[in-house]
């Protein structure tokens, strides 16, 4: 294919492409102005409903639980699948020192990651009351423990995450979600419905079966993040032979 | 639209194309965790903080970490 015949396929499918975003960008609302009628009907109704603050929490653990059940499981399967492609090949990297020799990165690492790990917590704890829930808050737990690490403490990092408990974290969180829905069932409702005491709007006793959705939801993201690091992590220091003692 | 909401959707643009713009790996995932900072910022302005919650960890540490460690593990392999 000759420059001139790129060039002239590049501009008609640039033009195209162009002139349809323009269409699309023409046909959008007006910038603040959201038309569906679900979003309303769930702010009106939602709070009432499941004596929750925080909406999202109820979209996500409730009325789309089993959405979120799918979403749990991708996280889940794309995780056992890195586990197992890079488990098994790898020889084990021995005993690794701690390279930092910095004393300020580590009081700071160390220090932030204090703060990081009640920051999670809290964030997971209040998912049904304020922004975040088990999603960000397991993330920002997991990521409390890589500081560990980045503060140079190697050994401390694999003391705090041993990879056979982080497993059973991992597999009771995607499978007590599950677990929680066949309870819904066994109530006589359906999968997943909300069950037990809605309990008092605002504190943290209320939402009925959305709190342990979404503590079952902390366990499987915090250990699965932490389960990917780990494996990259040996991966890494499995080729990097100078880092080890 | 607020001047608010326009000068975060601006910064945005502006972070957006550093990152298509930036070269050197190492530099483009710290890059793109500076951009995603300030989509989380966008969100917090258009009074979405949950999604903001989500970018933060997600754009702002967990990916910026894998492209670290693929970079790594690339070089050193």
């Amino acid at each position: 294919m000759s420059r001139g015949l790129r060039l002239g396929l590049f501009a008609v499918s640039a033009a195209g492409l162009t002139a349809l975003l323009l269409w699309g960008v023409a046909g959008l609302p007006d910038f603040g102005h959201y038309r569906g009628p679900y979003g309303f009907v769930l702010n009106a109704s939602a709070p009432g409903e499941r004596h929750v603050t925080n909406v999202v929490a109820a979209v996500v653990f409730d009325y789309r639980g089993f959405d979120t059940l799918g979403e749990e499981f991708i996280l889940f399967a794309s995780v056992m699948g890195v586990a197992l492609l890079l488990r098994d090949v790898r020889d084990d990297p021995g005993r690794r020192d701690d390279a930092m020799r910095s004393d300020a990165v580590r009081m700071v690492g160390l220090g932030f990651a204090a703060v990081l790990l009640v920051t999670g917590l809290y964030v997971v704890a209040h998912g049904y009351l304020t922004p975040g829930g088990g999603f960000q808050g397991g993330v920002v737990v997991a990521s409390a423990f890589i500081l560990v690490y980045l503060a140079g403490e190697y050994r401390a990092y694999r003391r705090l995450t041993p990879t056979a408990a982080v497993d059973v974290f991992e597999g009771s969180g995607a499978g007590g979600y599950a677990v929680i829905g066949v309870v819904s069932l066994l109530l006589g409702s359906a999968f997943l419905h909300n069950f037990g005491p809605l309990g008092t709007s605002g504190t943290l006793a209320s939402g009925g079966s959305i709190a342990f959705l979404n503590v079952a939801s902390a366990l499987e993201v915090s250990a699965a993040f932490m389960l990917l690091f780990t494996e990259f992590l040996e991966e890494l220091s499995a080729l990097r032979p100078e880092a080890r003692s | 639209m607020i001047p608010l909401q326009a000068t975060v959707i601006g910064l945005v643009a502006v972070g957006a194309l550093a990152v298509v713009l930036t070269r050197d790996l190492i530099r483009l995932a710290m890059a793109s965790s500076l951009y995603a900072l300030l989509l989380v910022v966008l969100f917090l302005v258009l009074q979405a903080p949950d999604v903001a919650l989500s970018e933060l960890v997600v754009g702002a540490v967990g990916f910026p970490l894998a492209i670290v460690v693929a970079i790594s593990l690339e070089r050193k392999g």
